[in-house]
């Protein structure tokens, strides 16, 4: 079968629906969301609680099963993988940067950077050595043998971008990445978080509330009641502002 | 990822110490329980394994341990001699005796009478003295944790400090003079009297006269002949029943395990020190899986396969329970190397470290297996969700 993607072409999401099924009530979290992510472009997924954008990026990642739709993700569905060749295809294709970091305190920094390689089969060392490369580009440089307690809430969020990225995964899914930090270190997080979304070849999905962010991203994806209500720019955002 | 999984574990030092200390406690209390359970029952036949010369040991059908005499007539020993295929049968008297001391003390004893001729079952090690010492007029033998202890002579008759009985001293048996000869080292008995070794002749004029005194025969078997056959020619020629030592034994123990409630205090012990290890040990890991489960949920999501993060689970568990068992089976071998045998008796056979392993595999597995459920039920999508 040939992709409906071309290499231009990150994500294509066509009608994706999710429905919840608890006991006899049924949730519809999506209801035909569709979404178009180019490589090189970061997009915010944003939309008040329960629009569907945790739903959305699930699906997306390969970690949730849509119930109706069609979804591409660099040129493969995830969902018509087998269990393991999905956990394969998230591990190398799909970064991960979490709302909570969820970085492992009994480990050091380097270390819980390397996990995607050592779950790819690195030896230790090689991956903590690729890690501290990361490290050294996200501003840590020097602290790779700290724990993640004793760094801040910006720092613990660089540690979870370089994670991230030390296995050069083509999506980068955010979740909320600045709602645990202040708005300073917010920006600079999402400045990096941008300039490695920019990087040929990778795209990046932001969930985020925060709209001192949005300027950063290339396009604003709001979600409304399971579906895409609108798409802006921050251009258009500026001028509806001004 | 099983460096990671280690360090996950022993990062976490206060649960990592907290499950350590809940398994070696278990262990302790389970094996040092069934130990002493061990070493108690242990006594209650040390007399037949202290004693290996006979291959038979012929008593009364009534007798219902080793220690419940049943006298039998003198002459059970020739009717014995008479059947085929015994190659010889002697006369044992064994009966509890008050012992006066010198300086006026009265002790009952156990008093144990070998044959004259062949001194067959006499004391295992002897420490002074020779076993053929018994020949000579009024000779006893007495074991060594008595001389230093219920017999210790408090006022020696040469006068000075008190001192242990020792060879040459001379104690009274139902008013007739008995000369030690020699101090020997038996098993002590289940009711830690002393125990006194003599000759069965002089130990039948210690014991009050009655018409029976043979408490039970020795008998050897003739080489290559069927024991059971003989046993059971024993059963029709005699009516007296025969057992080989381990039969002995077992037939002892067997009542003291059903007769007695020493069983269910020792078993109780040993399932609180199980329920110890549940509540504190298993309740613990199983609640450093649950802390660990929004890890193992990143991870998930990140592409970590099943079978990685049920290897870590379960290198984690495998490593507290073997470090847990190790540190608690050190502590129980540590106390029965501490604690005198004779205050307190202690038998580790190689049993116990295999149930104790047991009891901690299953809190361990029990544990991790729950712990390994949650983690193969995580949603890799909750991760999202906060």
């Amino acid at each position: 079968m040939t992709p409906i993607t071309t290499p231009e072409i990150a994500v294509r999401a066509s009608g994706v629906e999710k429905v919840y099924v608890s006991g006899d009530t049924n949730v519809v979290a999506l209801r035909g969301a569709d979404l178009e992510v180019h490589c090189g472009e970061v997009v915010i997924l944003a939309g008040p609680s329960g629009c569907g954008k945790t739903s959305f990026i699930s699906i997306i990642a390969g970690l949730l099963a849509r119930d109706g739709g069609k979804l591409e993700v660099m040129g493969e569905d995830p969902q018509a993988l087998s269990t393991e060749a999905r956990t394969a295809w998230r591990l190398r294709t799909v970064g991960f940067v979490f709302q909570q970091f969820n970085l492992i305190p009994t480990l050091s920094i380097a270390e819980n950077a390397a996990i995607p390689l050592i779950l790819q089969g690195m030896d230790r060392r090689s991956a903590c050595v690729k890690a501290r490369e990361l490290l050294n580009q996200v501003g840590l440089g020097g602290r790779e043998q700290s724990s993640p307690v004793r760094l801040s809430g910006g720092q613990q969020q660089r540690v979870a971008i370089a994670r991230a990225l030390v296995n050069s995964p083509k999506i980068l899914v955010c979740d909320e990445p600045t709602s645990a930090l202040d708005g300073a270190t917010g920006l600079r997080v999402m400045e990096l978080v941008a300039q490695v979304g920019r990087m040929p070849g990778r795209a990046v999905i932001v969930v985020s509330h925060d709209d001192r962010i949005y300027h950063l991203a290339d396009r604003i994806i709001h979600m409304d009641d399971g579906r895409i209500d609108r798409i802006e720019t921050p251009a258009s955002l500026r001028n509806v502002h001004a | 990822m099983p460096i990671f999984a280690l360090k996950m574990l022993f990062g976490d030092s206060a649960r990592f110490y907290g499950m350590l200390l809940g398994l070696a406690f278990s262990t302790l209390l389970i094996s040092q329980q069934a130990s002493i359970f061990v070493g108690l029952m242990s006594r209650t036949f040390g007399f037949v394994t202290d004693t290996p010369q006979p291959d038979l040991w012929i008593v009364d059908p009534a007798q219902r341990f080793l220690d419940d005499n049943k006298p039998l007539r003198s002459t059970a020993v020739q009717r014995v001699r008479s059947i085929e295929g015994i190659e010889w049968a002697v006369p044992l008297f064994k009966g509890l005796l008050v012992v006066n001391l010198p300086d006026g003390k009265r002790q009952m004893s156990q008093v144990i009478g070998i044959d004259d001729a062949s001194l067959i079952a006499g004391p295992p090690f002897m420490l002074e003295g020779a076993l053929t010492d018994l020949r000579k007029p009024d000779a006893i033998i007495v074991d060594e944790r008595a001389s230093r202890r219920e017999f210790k002579m408090n006022t020696p008759p040469e006068g000075g400090e008190p001192r242990p009985l020792r060879v040459g001293d001379t104690l009274e048996l139902n008013d007739r003079r008995a000369e030690v000869v020699g101090i020997c080292k038996a098993t002590q008995t289940f009711q830690s009297q002393p125990v006194i070794y003599t000759t069965y002749s002089r130990a039948t004029q210690y014991a009050p006269m009655e018409r029976r005194m043979v408490t039970m025969v020795l008998a050897g078997l003739a080489p290559g002949v069927d024991e059971a056959q003989i046993i059971k020619s024993i059963a029709d020629r005699t009516g007296l029943s025969a057992f080989n030592g381990e039969e002995f034994a077992d037939k002892t123990v067997g009542y003291w395990m059903r007769e007695t409630g020493i069983p269910i205090n020792f078993g109780t012990a040993i399932v609180l020190g199980f329920f110890v290890g549940v509540a504190v040990a298993g309740q613990m890991f199983y609640n450093f899986v649950l802390d660990n489960l929004k890890y193992f949920g990143a991870m998930k999501a990140m592409g970590a396969s099943r079978k990685t993060l049920l290897g870590m689970v379960f290198l984690q568990a495998s490593t507290i329970a073997v470090l847990g068992f190790g540190l608690g089976i050190g502590m129980t071998s540590a106390f029965g190397l501490t604690v005198p045998g004779e205050r307190l008796a202690f038998r580790m056979t190689w049993h116990i470290p295999l149930i104790a392993a047991g009891a901690v595999i299953i809190i361990c597995t029990a544990s991790a297996a729950i712990g390994m459920w949650r983690v193969l039920r995580l949603d890799p999508a909750d991760v999202f969700k906060g």
